[in-house]
């Protein structure tokens, strides 16, 4: 009797909360469900189907080019950031050597200048090293955005390390990258999942960056829906913008639910120190 | 030493290449006469600088940012403390809870955006029937289509997005507190409200404190959210100052000189706010 009371009296903390994640989730569940609904003014006009995701293969050079894109510029990105934050957290975290202070200060400092600011300058630069419109450079870009937080997260996971373990293979005769390679690079494996998680996701959503280096046929997939939806001559086609926007956000949210522990980690880390 | 530096060397040569340059690039942009499609003519400092503060749209779009970072900012923090303390036990319904909160973070900014711009279209989305028939809009005027319909528009979209991720700041900062504070507050009589008052909110403080920080800059640079749903519109009534950067590079003046002086003036009123907030912090943590 006095659980059914409880239960009752809770009532209202269930409804108001499952309401709150409904109304969370909504708009994915929308989403999802119109993009192969019938609509007025786009592919799919009666019945449910993919006529949505038939427009968005055509689109142009055609969905697949600009997913190719979005795949090599995140594969680029995760690569350079994994490998300059192992390495760089490394060297902060076990060596002292002259600057080292300056320059993990000047790497935590790329968190203060406004994406804006270093892309009108960069868009100029990158022509003079090689790198306009080029899907490597944009890559590269967007990892040194995601420094700060790799460095930082990479420097503290192999801090964590007890030195002993380390001294052990540098005994058995394994060189510093020895013992880096053959057994520390397993002690920081969550923190190299974190990082490449968040380098990824920033890679693959990112709009702003490619928006000012990247344009024709080397548009990621952000930007060539953007600008799918603005080309149609003033009548957009939201079928196919929906059909784009679940292309877009599946890996994103398979991703987060797989590894939704690192996820979390990385901004408890982050919240913890800061 | 050497081996350090090696290390390291990786991290040193991308913060030089991508980093240094281009920051030394727009300084010396921002002081010269350099169009998008006539490149480098020579120094005019400080012309640039006169010409972007005596624009027509700096003042109203410096104006309009700070508007929508304080509404941004005060809704985000508060709403991700209330989301915080509604999952902060542990119980399978409050882990399926957090997860439903989170999931918007895992979305680009960019396709959140494109998702809210069909929600909200008066052909396919489905919140201009519910206004109209809630009689807050007669049908005549699309959502994005007046100066408080898009600011408010998008702080919805910002908020979907976001609250879950300052709910997760806030969480990791209320797990922070002992549990036996509470306890003895309650076992001294202190109400819930006293409680969350008095135990909470100053406990909390660091990680409001960084949260606050984490909004205030993300919101006053914001851009992609703007640029997808309302183009700085209706009547430039909606421009953040990044979205000026923008225009004046590629859409009105075409000019690079003038959106690299506004893009440091941009950088420098971030140092100091930001320089402003940390001293805040310090003063309120020194009593």
């Amino acid at each position: 009797m006095r659980s059914v009371t409880r239960g009752l009296s809770r009532t209202p903390y269930y409804v108001l909360t499952g309401g709150l994640a409904i109304l969370m989730l909504y708009p994915l569940i929308w989403t999802t469900i119109s993009s192969v609904s019938p609509q007025a003014g786009s592919a799919q006009v009666d019945g449910f189907g993919l006529g949505n995701y038939a427009t968005l293969a055509n689109y142009q050079a055609g969905v697949g080019t600009y997913l190719r894109n979005s795949l090599v510029i995140s594969l680029v990105a995760v690569v350079v950031t994994l490998v300059a934050s192992t390495l760089g957290g490394y060297a902060f975290a076990r060596f002292s050597f002259p600057g080292k202070d300056a320059l993990f200060l000047l790497t935590l400092s790329i968190l203060m200048v406004p994406y804006a600011t270093l892309l009108i300058p960069l868009m100029i630069w990158l022509k003079n090293i090689g790198l306009s419109n080029s899907l490597v450079g944009v890559g590269i870009v967007l990892a040194v955005f995601q420094l700060p937080f790799a460095m930082f997260m990479m420097r503290i996971s192999f801090e964590a390390i007890p030195k002993e373990i380390e001294e052990a293979a540098l005994v058995d005769g394994c060189g510093t990258f020895g013992a880096l390679r053959r057994i520390l690079l397993f002690a920081v494996k969550p923190g190299l999942i974190t990082v490449g998680l968040f380098a990824f996701l920033a890679a693959w959503n990112d709009f702003m960056v490619p928006l000012f280096l990247l344009g024709g046929d080397n548009q990621p997939l952000p930007l060539a829906l953007v600008n799918l939806r603005q080309q149609v001559m003033g009548v957009i086609d939201y079928g196919a913008t929906q059909a784009g926007v679940v292309v877009l956000t599946v890996p994103c949210v398979i991703l987060f639910l797989v590894l939704q522990r690192h996820y979390v980690n990385g901004f408890m880390s982050g919240a913890l120190k800061g | 030493m050497f081996q350090g530096w090696a290390y390291a060397s990786p991290t040193a040569a991308l913060v030089l290449v991508f980093f240094v340059v281009p920051i030394v690039l727009v300084i010396v942009m921002s002081g010269s006469d350099w169009m998008l499609l006539g490149g480098n003519k020579g120094t005019n400092f400080p012309e640039n600088y006169t010409a972007v503060l005596e624009h027509r749209s700096f003042w109203p779009a410096v104006g309009f940012t700070v508007k929508y970072t304080v509404i941004a900012t005060v809704l985000l923090i508060g709403l991700g403390l209330g989301l915080a303390m509604v999952v902060q036990e542990s119980s399978r319904w409050r882990a399926f809870l957090r997860t439903a909160f989170l999931l918007p973070t895992a979305l680009g900014l960019a396709s959140a955006s494109l998702l809210f711009y069909a929600l909200y279209s008066p052909q396919v989305g489905p919140v201009s029937p519910l206004l109209e028939r809630l009689g807050l809009s007669d049908g005549d005027v699309t959502i994005l289509g007046t100066p408080d319909g898009a600011l408010w528009a998008t702080v919805v979209l910002i908020v979907w997005r976001y609250a879950g991720f300052y709910m997760l700041l806030l969480l990791v900062g209320l797990q922070g507190i002992p549990g036996d504070v509470y306890e003895a507050a309650r076992i001294d009589g202190a109400k819930t409200w006293q409680i969350f008052t008095r135990i909470t909110l100053p406990l909390l403080r660091p990680s409001l404190a960084l949260s606050t920080i984490m909004c205030v800059t993300g919101s006053l640079l914001a851009f992609d959210q703007f640029y997808i749903l309302t183009k700085g519109g209706p009547d430039g009534s909606t421009m953040t100052l990044v979205q000026l950067v923008y225009n004046l590079a590629f859409e009105s003046k075409r000019d690079l000189g003038m959106a690299a002086a506004l893009s440091v003036i941009v950088l420098l009123a971030l140092v100091v706010v930001n320089i402003f907030q940390l001293r805040a912090m310090r003063a309120t943590d020194q009593d």
